[in-house]
């Protein structure tokens, strides 16, 4: 298969497609919308299909959770803001355990925040995407390619554990181009192919309902139950994550998606440098792979977390590690990317005197005077 | 014999009563013991047959709860409506 | 004189095989149950029960799809039409339909049914207008009454404060792709059948693809309004019809044979099931 140049929300949209998607339901928003755009040009040469923009994000995740209802491969795709608009309508589809697809290519926040890219929906994504208690499988890739394999592969994952599955991507792989080599097509599902507890219309059969409303506490316990013992065996199946050069490693790199591609740039520079740097990055993030973490903590003697925000996934990293090696933290935000040389210029400071290290690098900010740098992530008083 | 009458599910019926404040005949009253759900159901009390199973009872119940019957071979003048009500029933 | 058995009655009217057998929760005399019941009958005689989706809102009629025999779902509050749009736009030749209460319509939804009405969604929007939220026990909505009392407008709802009652057929029948928009009210027998004939209407002009269908339907909550059942039919009389005036408010040209219905022979002297529009 050639490669071809693809910008990653594009690439996303065709491998979509690919997969055999049927609906798109979405809304214009930076650094997101080239998704909605190549939808808009492309689904109406597909018949049968459906594009529709929708009057808002809420609107947009609603008509996902109909599509979903009715049985066919259905994506929606946004950025932050639209994504904490969506909170409602994806627990609701959490809770009636319907497939469905959702991309967030994150940019700068809290609020209006800006169209740079960053990781500030680590939180919302892995932790409380919505009320109650569920968790979307969340995949996290770091270059277009990877992008459009997780994609391609989003559909099924989602139909077998009949869950939500996010792209969680950002505004640089969104927007930046790279060779990619796309899947092959697949057909849309038939309608006789799609699932059995689809609606369609009670025809020669008892109706089906599909709800998350169980009035009765022990009837909505044993539903949670069930999603519970499901996202154990997530946790099982699903985990996806990439190592690189951590066999000999003294000081681990722990990050995902754009950070974790700074990353490996690091680790070589470190290694030119003689210093034995290894990265873990995270492709799942939910699930997380703690074990792996658990196992390397043991070997190394210090962690590096590296995020595009306060400090989300350097609690995980914690909690898994609990104390088997000092986690520090290094993050950019407001959507800066950190460049290689900070992080090198941390390890160097680590590896000197590895009780150091600063929290997040404390650039300007609109005059509120310096926030206080963050203290030791490592539990160790400074 | 009525030319019509009325079946209630009983322990259907809430008591609310609106079907005796449309019944052209006053053939139903409320009845004085309760049913399953402690409501006092709707009953037919038609000892001069005057019911003719016009239906507005079942026209305006919230429930569903009352069936109505006609007799076939009432005379012609009448026998129209039932036609087409039974299309509407079957 | 010996009884004549059931069985030589003929059956005039029965519950429709589109309504489950299970019960409402609703409270005694709420309409919410008849107007179930008449789109249960519309559903028989339009033959259509396993071609209909129910898309239930939140809200007293949140069980919808318990009482309904047709394939349903649960809307997030006021989401209905966005969810039914996703779900029609997928089978478009399934008949979709919502059924949603005024607090789920009128406020927290209002954007959505404005835009699935401006999109021209095959859809069928059956609202139902009881002036308060019912099902979280009786606060006031966007048509509620002016001076009307409830447990959020304790003093009576001070339109200078949040404004007047909202009329939803008027708002609605301003966009061209509601095709369809009609006002009802279910307080006596004569116009629960006009109701009927409403609905099947506008499940008819879904049925001919010709865009958004809507029958506002002026409703009874006895409970929260603290009045008997008969008291709450004639409060929608004598309170509610002057500020929501009953009738036609978009019919448009495409529409417009089906409201004729085949005017019966006059032999016939009109049919108990439906009752042909003026």
């Amino acid at each position: 298969m050639a490669k071809e140049l693809w910008k990653g929300n594009e690439a996303i949209a065709e491998a979509a497609l690919r997969a055999g998607v049927e609906a798109y339901f979405g809304y214009p928003i930076t650094p997101q919308t080239e998704l909605l755009e190549y939808m808009a040009r492309e689904i109406p040469k597909y018949p049968g299909r459906v594009f529709l923009q929708a009057e808002s994000e809420l609107a947009a995740v609603n008509m996902v959770y109909g599509a979903a209802c009715a049985g066919v491969r259905v994506l929606s795709s946004s950025s932050s803001p639209g994504i904490s608009l969506m909170t409602e309508g994806l627990s609701y589809i959490a809770g009636t355990e319907v497939p469905a697809v959702l991309v967030d290519i994150m940019r700068g926040g809290p609020g209006l925040g800006n169209i740079m890219p960053s990781q500030g929906d680590y939180f919302q994504m892995t932790k409380a995407l919505g009320h109650g208690d569920f968790h979307p499988i969340v995949l996290a890739p770091s270059t277009v390619q990877e992008a459009v394999d997780l994609t391609y592969g989003a559909f099924e994952l989602a139909e077998t554990y009949r869950t939500v599955v996010v792209i969680l991507a950002d505004g640089a792989i969104g927007q930046m181009m790279e060779p990619v080599v796309m899947p092959p097509a697949r057909p849309v599902m038939t309608e006789q192919e799609r699932a059995d507890w689809a609606l369609r219309g009670a025809k020669d059969r008892e109706r089906r309902i599909l709800t998350s409303l169980h009035l009765s506490a022990e009837g909505l316990e044993r539903m949670n139950q069930g999603l519970q013992n499901k996202l154990a065996r997530i946790q099982q199946k699903e985990l996806r994550w990439q190592e690189t050069m951590t066999d000999d490693a003294d000081l681990l790199l722990v990050a995902f998606g754009t950070a974790g591609r700074v990353c490996t740039s690091v680790v070589s520079a470190a290694r030119r440098a003689g210093l034995k740097v290894g990265l873990l990055r995270p492709i799942s993030l939910w699930p997380f792979p703690e074990q792996r973490l658990v196992e390397l903590a043991e070997r190394v003697q210090q962690i590096l977390v590296v995020e595009m925000n306060a400090g989300q996934m350097v609690l995980d990293v914690k909690a898994a590690v609990a104390g088997r090696a000092p986690v520090h933290f290094y993050g950019r935000m407001g959507g800066v990317v950190p460049l290689p040389d900070e992080i090198s210029a941390q390890i160097d400071k680590l590896v000197s005197e590895p009780a150091g290290g600063t929290g997040f690098k404390t650039g300007s900010n609109n005059g509120y005077g310096q926030p206080k740098a963050m203290p030791a992530a490592n539990g160790v008083r400074a | 014999m009525a030319r019509g009458t009325i079946v209630v599910e009983t322990n259907r019926c809430k008591g609310c009563e609106l079907c005796t404040t449309v019944c052209p005949q006053d053939v139903l009253a409320m009845s004085d013991s309760f049913n399953a759900r402690g409501y006092k159901p709707v009953v037919l009390v038609d000892p001069k047959n005057k019911c003719t199973g016009c239906a507005l009872c079942a026209v305006i119940c919230p429930d569903a709860v009352i069936t109505v019957f006609r007799l076939p071979n009432v005379s012609r003048m009448s026998r129209a409506p039932l036609a087409r009500a039974q299309a509407m029933a079957a | 004189m010996t009884p004549i058995a059931l069985a030589d009655y003929d059956v005039v009217y029965r519950r429709p095989d589109a309504l489950t057998d299970v019960q409402t929760h609703y409270c005694p005399g709420c309409t919410h149950g008849l107007i179930h019941r008449l789109i249960g009958e519309v559903i028989d005689e339009l033959g259509i029960r396993e071609n209909t989706i129910c898309v239930a809102p939140v809200g007293c009629a949140v069980f919808a799809y318990n009482y309904f025999n047709v394939d349903g779902c649960e809307a997030p509050h006021g989401r209905a039409p966005a969810m039914a749009t996703g779900i029609k736009r997928v089978i478009p030749d399934r008949v979709v339909f919502t059924y949603q209460g005024d607090g789920d319509l009128a406020a927290i939804g209002t954007n959505e049914i404005i835009h699935a009405a401006g999109r021209g969604e095959d859809l069928t929007v059956i609202f139902v207008n009881n002036a308060n939220y019912g099902m979280t026990g009786g606060q006031m909505a966007p048509t509620t009454l002016a001076g009307q009392v409830t447990t959020s407008s304790p003093y009576g709802r001070d339109v200078d404060l949040v404004g007047m009652p909202m009329r939803v057929a008027e708002l609605i029948s301003t966009i061209p792709g509601a095709s369809y928009v009609v006002r009802r009210s279910v307080h006596n027998v004569a116009n629960i059948n006009k109701t009927k004939a409403a609905i099947k209407t506008a499940f008819q002009v879904q049925m001919a693809g010709l865009g958004l269908s809507m029958v506002e339907v002026l409703s009874s909550c006895p409970t929260n309004w603290h009045m008997s059942a008969d008291g709450a039919l004639k409060w929608i009389e004598d309170a509610m019809i002057p500020v929501y005036p009953l009738g036609d408010y978009r019919v448009a040209d495409a529409v417009e044979p089906l409201t004729k219905r085949r005017r019966p022979d006059r032999s016939q002297n009109g049919s108990l099931a439906t009752i042909p529009e003026e």
